[in-house]
């Protein structure tokens, strides 16, 4: 098993002039559950796609679980589950059919798998898909991505259509398949306080190039939040990188990815949460953000 | 069997939040020796977190001394549980409330006290980072 699941080097996409995609240079660790941020039309589903194989690369790389999807799709497509938003289902099969269709289409088929977990959840077979809520819907999605027994699960938008409640019983059962071993997970979302407790790895995409993939542990370890008297930050910045600065007459706050030691007694130094720092993040500037381009994903 | 709860909002990390409840049940005796912890497929599926959260909070049990992990069969409480914690920092408690009863005289209320605490662990937590 190599160390990482998916690589890419350089990767990018252009539509037309338009770059959706750009100079996109990543890892992401076998066994981890890691998410993919950003705002609309950062290029997340684009980066999803190339690396399942849905599109080829204008530039760079991008391998998962070794190889390229575009380049070695029957070597790399059955090792690999891909859930695309809207979890698309053959809306008038009944279940059986849909698992059935499953079942003939892919080299490896984990027809217990499939059945087991349609039935702790309350699905039954012989039901057509249509009259299922978006919450069953979206595990029936899930059970025929995890009947492949994939080694890499792709999920575009999982939760951002379900309800509360719909996403926690998502994210249980998700958790309990990579409990079983052997499953990295790939995800896409906005939704940060959900991401917090089910990823450990984390991806934020804005303005078409990745600003962070890193451990969200460290991620979160890396930034703190400084506030003082109002001053330039420039002092700061030759040590670390400040994320975010916001001034009012009398105060500076900023946040800061700290290069190490962070001690100054002109400043208060406090924690800070993932989803401020992604917030942190996103709210740059266009002037401090790699450049930005409009781009439909 | 303990039943884990998550406090998001707390900013206590979801590992020690679960190591906490364990420690917590011992004191109270829900957890007694021999007892098993959930499963960590039990675990995920009751509070949607990655399972490594779970695991390192189980492997900080068993560093601890409180539980042990048997392979293929899970985690236990274990027999001989390491001295009460509450005796062990009678010492540290005790000068604390002395520390407390200084501050309280030089003016400062809880809200002060805490934020002085906060910021003093800051300042050794970055010393030691550097």
């Amino acid at each position: 098993m190599s160390e990482f699941a998916l690589e890419a080097r350089g990767l990018g996409k252009r539509y037309g002039k338009k770059w959706a995609l750009r100079d996109c240079t990543l890892e992401i660790p076998t066994g981890c559950v890691a998410a993919l941020v950003g705002p609309n039309g950062a290029g997340k589903t684009t980066l999803l796609h190339l690396a399942v194989g849905l599109t080829d690369a204008t530039a760079g790389s991008v391998r998962v679980l070794g190889r390229s999807a575009w380049e070695k799709p029957e070597v790399v497509l059955p090792r690999l589950g891909f859930v695309a938003q809207e979890h698309p289902l053959y809306r008038r099969f009944r279940i059986g059919e849909m698992l059935k269709a499953g079942e003939k289409l892919n080299a490896t088929w984990d027809q217990a798998l499939a059945q087991t977990r349609l039935e702790r959840l309350g699905i039954p077979l012989d039901q057509k898909i249509g009259t299922l809520s978006g919450g069953q819907q979206a595990q029936v999605a899930l059970t025929l991505a995890l009947a492949k027994r994939p080694e890499l699960l792709v999920l575009d938008e999982p939760i951002a259509a379900l309800d509360p409640l719909a996403r926690r019983d998502f994210l249980k059962s998700l958790m309990e398949a990579v409990a079983d071993g052997g499953l990295t997970v790939l995800l896409s979302s906005h939704i940060i306080t959900d991401l917090e407790r089910v990823c450990d790895y984390m991806i934020l995409l804005s303005a078409s190039q990745v600003q962070l993939a890193a451990p969200i542990e460290d991620i979160v370890a890396e930034h703190r939040v400084l506030s003082g008297p109002r001053s330039d930050p420039s002092a700061v910045e030759r040590l670390h990188s400040v994320i975010q600065a916001s001034h009012t007459d009398r105060q500076t706050t900023l946040v800061v990815r700290a290069n190490g030691h962070l001690y100054d007694s002109r400043w208060q130094v406090d924690e800070v949460d993932l989803e401020e720092i992604v917030l942190a993040y996103l709210g740059r500037s266009p002037a401090d953000a790699p450049e930005s381009l409009e781009v439909a994903s | 069997m303990i039943e884990f709860r998550l406090d998001q909002r707390s900013g206590v990390p979801t590992y020690l939040q679960l190591v906490q409840q364990v420690r917590q049940a011992l004191r109270l005796g829900i957890l007694q020796p021999g007892d098993q912890l959930p499963t960590v497929k039990e675990v995920v599926g009751k509070l949607a977190i990655n399972p490594n959260t779970v695991l390192k909070a189980y492997r900080e049990l068993d560093r601890e001394g409180l539980t042990e992990g048997r392979r293929g069969q899970g985690t236990f409480v274990s027999h001989d549980q390491p001295a009460a914690v509450p005796g062990d920092y009678s010492a540290l408690r005790s000068a604390l409330l002395k520390w407390i009863e200084r501050a309280r005289k030089a003016g400062l209320d809880d809200e002060s006290i805490n934020a002085l605490v906060a910021a003093t662990l800051q300042t050794v937590f970055f010393e030691k980072a550097a």
